[in-house]
């Protein structure tokens, strides 16, 4: 049996990892089969997290933190997780290969899933159009037009990466207010082929076989509007995956995981959550890492509270 | 990082739309986490089920054509083709099983 398994292997997971291993807790990361590194490896320049000033590739900050987490004994598993049984001192994880890992503790680190729309042709022209990846559909976009919806830091970063293809990249947002830092805003507004469309929220997907269109409806007046476009990035948030642990885990009204204070535990001893998974809020990289951080600890904490060695010694007599 | 052979513009007719058997075409870029992700997958699945399908693989920034051709605007996305034609496109890097139930009626 496993001392601690983790579930994710963004920058959560691995930092929970890399303070494990560093406690000797030999831990196993399950690291998704094709997620692998989480949202961080569709992601270009990482500009904010501390240590490099020069800022870091997404890809190359997360294959970093595994080499890191590796180096102190952390194993790493390309599978997924099926199912669990989270409940008693023996915690069950059931992987896509078939095989079931015991541990005596969990932490849950999933993270989150891009959110959609939820309109109507969204399903039926996605990757034929409608993507959540600039940097992986981007390149087929060289002089088109596109569209970015969404408000925020993904939305500005996805838009300002698209300029390297395409001719012009709309960024259509539901309120006037962006919710990107300031940095983002900036250099998204600053940049000639973007051009903003505010107050807006897209309804309608246009296109057979491929996307040729949008319709927004601006939120103030009603008024309705088609645009000619190839693609359409969008780019409103995630929501916490949670779908592993459901009916297990207390979950909050936001669908994070719910924790006591300013710990990880959750509603089931043994079982810690960290990252963007439990966090409503903030959902940085670095808040991540330091939510696994603390997990570890308190995964570490929970197991030298075990009557391991007593309960062992009383089974065998 | 992949097994599976390269198919280009130039030999796709031979390679891919002659194929007897049943053929996947993963289109995929050197820039493209994803496919990095789902290429060891591929292989796997080319492997465990070589004598029903054929795997390979087409980059398509240096095959352009091919790509224009089939309208790929995502990577990842897994084409087979029987016969010349299309029978089935996955897009979009996905676990092994998840491929599997996908490619089902290639593979049993």
């Amino acid at each position: 049996m496993r001392d601690v398994v983790i579930i994710g292997s963004g920058p959560a997971g691995y930092t929970a990892a890399i303070y494990a291993a560093r406690a000797n807790l030999n831990p196993l990361v399950v690291a998704s089969s094709v997620e692998f590194g989480g949202d961080l490896m569709t992601t270009t320049d990482v500009d904010n997290f501390p240590g490099f000033p020069e800022g870091i590739m997404g890809p190359a900050l997360m294959t970093d933190m595994q080499k890191q987490a590796e180096r102190f004994g952390a194993e790493i598993m390309y599978d997924d997780v099926t199912s669990v049984e989270l409940d008693g001192p023996v915690k069950k994880i059931s992987l896509g290969n078939g095989d079931t890992v015991e541990a005596s503790a969990v932490i849950v680190a999933t993270g989150s899933a891009y959110r959609k729309l939820g309109i109507p042709d969204e399903d039926r022209l996605s990757g034929y159009g409608v993507s959540w990846c600039a940097t992986c559909d981007g390149a087929f976009y060289r002089d088109k037009v596109v569209a970015v919806v969404g408000g925020g830091d993904s939305a500005m970063e996805e838009a300002t990466f698209l300029t390297r293809f395409a001719d012009t990249v709309y960024i259509i947002h539901r309120s006037d207010k962006l919710r990107a830092s300031a940095v983002m805003q900036e250099r998204a507004q600053n940049d000639p082929k973007i051009k903003f469309i505010l107050n807006a929220t897209v309804e309608h997907i246009y296109g057979d076989d491929l996307v040729s269109g949008i319709g927004t409806v601006d939120t103030v007046t009603g008024e309705e509007t088609t645009l000619d476009v190839s693609g359409l990035f969008i780019a409103i948030g995630s929501d916490p995956r949670t779908h592993v642990v459901h009916g297990q885990l207390d979950l909050t009204p936001e669908g994070t995981i719910a924790v006591e204070g300013r710990t990880s535990r959750t509603n089931i001893e043994g079982v810690f959550a960290a990252g963007d998974v439990i966090d409503p809020t903030y959902r940085q990289a670095v808040t991540a890492a330091g939510s696994g951080c603390v997990a570890a600890l308190d995964a570490q904490h929970y197991l030298e509270s075990l009557p391991q060695k007593q309960a062992a010694a009383s089974h065998s007599a | 990082m992949s097994s599976a052979r390269d198919v280009t513009d130039q030999n796709f007719d031979t390679e891919v739309l002659a194929s007897e058997k049943p053929i996947m075409v993963d289109f995929w870029a050197e820039w493209c986490g994803p496919c990095r992700a789902v290429s060891p997958i591929l292989d796997q699945i080319a492997t465990e089920h070589s004598e029903k399908i054929d795997v390979v693989k087409l980059n398509v920034d240096d095959n352009p054509e091919t790509a224009m051709k089939y309208q790929i605007t995502s990577i990842p996305t897994m084409k087979v083709f029987r016969g010349g034609e299309v029978v089935k496109t996955v897009i979009g890097a996905k676990p092994k099983p998840a491929l599997e139930s996908d490619l089902q009626e290639f593979l049993a």
